[in-house]
Order: C-alpha cells, then sequence, then structure tokens
C-alpha cells in the first residue's frame, strides 16, 4: 500500500469534499480515512489514501488536486506518509 | 494513524517556519581520475563528475515534491583537488584548468555549488598542495561556482603556521582579484582547523580519501521551527527550554534522515551522514540569533550569549542524533554573519564584535563565517585570525573554520551585498594592533598535549 496524505485548507464553502473525493474515485485512489474541523470559519481537512491504485503519476496527481483546489478556492496539497510519520513517531 | 493536528504541524513549520532540507550533496571520489597529463585529467574528471551527478538536481526536485518539503541546494563534493592534480599539474594554470573543468560540469549538472577545490596542508604542504593554494585566487575569479577549502590544522598534527601564514595572503589576493563583486570570491574560500571528511555543506564540503567511490549527505536547517517552539516555553526554566529544543532538533533531523534515504535509494548511491547543524539564511524568520533572542537575550552577542549558543548547540545534537542513524560533518549551529539577518542586525547595533564572535565560536562549529573586515586588513592580520580560530579547534577538538572576506576598496560603516543566501554585511573593525612578527615566525604550532591519547 501506498499511503499518501492529502490537506485540504481554506475558506469553507458548499462541496469541497465531493470535488475532492469526485477526483479520487475517477482516478482509482483509495479513501483510508478523513478527519476534518473547521477553525475560525477555515475549513482543514486531511485524507489519508491508497494511491497503489492509480494510474497517475504522483507529480501528476498533485498538479492535478493542486489545479482542483485553485478552481474551489482553496489550498490542497499531496505527500507521502513517510514524512509525518518520521517526524511524529519514534 | 498520523492524526490531523501531526500533519498540520508539519506543515506550518514548512510553508511558515521555513523548515527546509538545506542540501543533498553528493560526494564523489576522484581519485580514479588521476593521470599524468593535464587535458586527460579534465577529461576524466568531467565525465567521472557528469556520470555521476547527471540526475542528481531531478532527483533532488522529485523528493521535495513527494514530500512537500523544499530541498534548497543540490551540490557536488570532490575528492581535494591538489591530490588529484599532483601528478598533472605543473603550473598554477594547469590547476585553475581544473576549477574550470569542475565550474563547467557544475553549470552542466545544475548544481549551485561544487566543493572540493582544495588542499589537506594541516601537517605540511607538498609542491602540489602549495601550487593549488596559490591558484586559488586566479581560480575563484575565473569560475562561479566552485568552492575552496584548506585544513591548515588538527589535533593530531598541531598548525601548519606557513599555510596560516600563506592562506593570510591568498585570501587578501582573492579579495582584490573580486574587487569588482565586493570580493565575492573571498565567499567561496574557506579555511579549516579538523576539516571533517563529510561536509555536505559549501564552501567547505570535499570528498574525503577516507570516503567510499560516492556518498550522498545531507544537511538540514530549521532555525525558524526552533524559534517557533521556543515561543510556547517563554519565562520556563532551562530544562523546560531544553527539551523543547531536543524533541524540535529530532523532528527537523528525522526529515533530513528520510530525504537522504530516498535520495540514497533513488540515486543508487550510500547514505553518509545527515549534518544536523542549524543553518541560518537571511530570510526573516530563519536566524540562529533570533534563536539567541528567544533565549532570552536582547541581541546576539549580549552578556550570556556563550553559554546560549553552547547550550543551543548541544540540546540540537542531543535530540538530533537520536532521530538518524549516521550524524556527521559539521553538525553544530552555524553562525555566519551576512547570512542571519539577526547577525546583522547586531552588529549594526553595535552588540556583536569579532572578539565575542570567537568567543562563540569555541561552543559551536563553525568558525568565524561570512564576516566582512576593511579592505585595508593587512594579511598577517588576517593570519593572526585564522591562527586564534585554528587553535580554538586544535585544543578543543573540534572543526572550526574562517571564512573572512577583507572587502577590497571598502571600511567600516560600508555594507556589502553578496545576494542569495549568502546575504549582506556591514563590514566590522578588526583590532588594529599588529601581529606580524608571531605570523612571520614561519613553521609550525606543536600538536596540544590531550592529542597524545595512545
Amino acid at each position: 500500500m501506498k499511503k499518501t496524505i492529502i490537506t485540504v485548507v481554506g475558506k469553507d464553502t458548499v462541496g469541497i469534499i465531493a470535488r475532492v473525493c469526485t477526483y479520487l474515485a475517477e482516478n482509482g485512489v483509495n479513501i483510508l480515512d478523513i478527519s476534518q474541523t473547521i477553525v475560525q470559519e477555515y475549513f482543514n481537512m486531511m485524507m489519508i489514501v491508497d494511491t497503489s491504485g492509480t494510474n497517475k503519476q504522483f507529480g501528476d496527481m498533485a498538479d492535478e488536486l493542486a489545479a482542483l483546489g485553485e478552481e474551489i478556492g482553496v489550498v490542497i496539497k499531496c505527500q507521502k506518509e513517510e514524512i509525518f510519520d518520521k517526524m511524529h513517531r519514534i | 494513524m498520523i492524526n490531523l493536528f501531526e500533519v498540520a504541524e508539519t506543515n506550518k513549520m514548512i510553508e511558515e517556519e521555513n523548515l527546509d532540507v538545506r542540501t543533498i550533496t553528493l560526494g564523489i571520489s576522484l581519485l580514479d581520475c588521476i593521470c599524468d597529463d593535464v587535458r586527460r585529467l579534465n577529461e576524466k574528471i568531467y565525465a567521472k563528475i557528469y556520470e555521476a551527478s547527471k540526475d542528481l538536481v531531478k532527483t533532488g526536485d522529485e523528493i521535495a515534491r513527494e514530500f512537500g518539503i523544499p530541498i534548497v541546494n543540490k551540490r557536488i563534493s570532490v575528492t581535494p583537488a591538489a591530490l588529484i592534480g599532483a601528478a598533472a599539474c605543473r603550473t598554477e594554470e594547469d590547476f585553475v584548468s581544473v576549477a574550470g573543468t569542475l565550474d563547467r560540469v557544475a553549470k552542466d549538472v545544475g548544481v549551485n555549488f561544487i566543493g572540493g577545490y582544495s588542499a589537506l596542508v594541516s601537517k605540511g604542504m607538498a609542491a602540489a598542495d602549495e601550487l593549488l593554494i596559490r591558484s586559488i585566487p586566479l581560480a575563484l575569479s575565473e569560475t562561479e561556482r566552485v568552492c575552496s577549502s584548506v585544513n591548515l590544522g588538527s589535533t593530531r598534527t598541531g598548525i601548519n603556521m606557513d599555510a596560516v601564514k600563506l592562506m593570510g595572503a591568498i585570501i587578501k589576493e582573492t579579495a582584490e582579484r573580486t574587487r569588482e563583486q565586493d570580493s565575492l570570491g573571498c565567499a567561496k574560500l574557506v579555511v579549516f582547523c579538523n576539516a571533517p571528511d563529510d561536509n555536505p555543506f559549501m564552501a567547505g564540503a570535499f570528498h574525503g580519501v577516507t570516503e567510499a567511490d560516492r556518498v550522498i549527505n545531507v544537511g538540514v536547517s530549521g532555525p525558524g521551527v526552533v524559534k517557533t517552539a521556543l515561543e510556547q516555553v517563554r519565562g520556563e526554566n532551562f530544562e523546560a527550554l531544553c527539551e523543547t529544543i531536543k524533541k524540535t532538533a529530532f523532528k527537523v533531523t528525522r526529515v533530513g534522515q528520510l530525504v537522504a534515504k530516498e535520495a540514497s535509494r533513488l540515486l543508487g548511491v550510500p547514505f553518509g551522514i545527515v549534518d544536523l547543524s542549524l543553518a541560518p539564511t537571511p530570510a526573516v524568520g530563519d536566524s540562529v540569533a533570533d534563536i539567541l533572542c528567544e533565549i532570552g537575550l536582547e541581541r546576539a552577542g549580549a552578556p550570556g550569549t556563550t553559554a546560549a549558543l553552547a547550550l543551543l548547540n548541544d540540546q540540537v545534537k542531543k535530540g538530533g542524533v537520536m532521530a538518524s542513524s549516521y550524524v556527521g560533518g559539521l553538525s553544530g549551529a552555524f553562525i555566519p554573519v551576512s547570512e542571519d539577518q539577526g547577525m546583522i542586525d547586531a552588529v549594526k547595533a553595535g552588540a556583536l564584535t569579532l572578539e565575542k564572535l570567537e568567543a562563540m565560536t569555541s561552543v559551536c562549529s563553525v568558525g568565524l563565517d561570512m564576516i566582512a573586515v576593511p579592505g585595508d586588513t593587512t594579511a598577517s592580520t588576517l593570519s593572526g585570525i585564522i591562527a586564534d580560530e585554528m587553535a580554538i579547534g586544535m585544543v578543543n577538538q573540534k572543526t572550526t573554520a574562517v571564512r573572512l572576506i577583507p572587502v577590497a576598496g571598502k571600511g567600516v560603516g560600508e555594507t556589502v551585498e553578496f545576494g542569495g543566501l549568502l546575504g549582506y554585511a556591514p563590514i566590522m573593525p578588526v583590532n588594529r594592533f599588529s601581529c606580524d612578527a608571531f605570523i612571520q615566525r614561519g613553521g609550525r604550532i606543536p600538536a596540544p598535549i590531550h592529542s597524545f591519547k595512545n
């Protein structure tokens, strides 16, 4: 399994999760976990996804999600899980 | 499983606190390029470096993208050129041609610096060592990306005072030859005591002869992250302070270790070390001096600075050592003046002097770094400053370095601008009393008594 963390941060609006999930479904990316909060009207979401089923290159997916974020007015970042795992787990 | 807050913390470090990987440095041995014909030597050097590093920049960018962390520099270090050129180079111009080759290949593979135009003369200078050293001013004025270093002493050998004397003059000449660019050449020239073989940071990186054919060394950064973490423990005691620095250093180093391992895997090159140094940049919020202020000093240079820096350096190592399987290089807090906005401000405010900086270097690497001094500083005074710094390294069994810029045609009160990561610096006054008779003695300072451990 190749785990990737997708973070979405920005002003809350209708359909953010729907748009992101649609993109992931269309590209064969499986969502393992979603957590989300609203802090001072700011939408803050983290998804843990499995990218082993997609044909997309990591870089292309990151670019397309970033572009989708721009369209919705939020910032979407894609990062491999290891950076968080290494930093926060001994 | 990783939670939202941990992800947010990491990304805040990257986006707001300037967390980055400062450099991935690919060390390449040039020992197998040695031959007795200069033209052939240059061809072999170019071919070996190009082949080894053609994917370095691309791979670095790829890793940066995958983990969402900037990897600021991709660089190369090579075996000291004085060794590689010893059989072929008969004149200074021959050595300069090697520097030209290094510069050309650095440009062709897209790295911003290549280190290893170096000589190791801690006990004595062979003919080729002296030839290389004498060629440094011309080599640095005719190239853009080549960095040069000279090891002048060590705890085991003492200090080569003949070489110290020579380097004072070489630094002056380098400043003169690059006068048009505010003596920029001197920013690419550093002298060491106890130079490490696996340092990934410029200008002092070279690939030691004890290293494998190729190796990946990574330098981390993160002064901004430490500073921000310390804001949470204002007014608390030293235990709380130290714990916070350790935990933060652990996190920063883990990122370096991850990037190093990934680069090693993708390039098929063994992983060498992670260098734990806190390396500042001129960017606001990326300053070691600001950490010292956060610890409780009004300005870097105020009484208490040496103690605060000692504590900081030690805690960074304690946190970092556990985060990486191999730690090496310089691994200490860097205190360059021109590359650290807080240091620049401290100098301008009159809080920080050359003498205080010297005291600070006795408790942290890496020495008197990126300090602009008046252009009329004599060669023997530069040698005297170097000798002092080498003595601190020799006696304390640590690495020390000197990277001074005697800015040609400028004096105290003026500012020099180097641009980019090298920053800018106010020119600092130098003690005006002479040490000429001391420097003119010649010979070497014997190794200190505590080097006899056998």
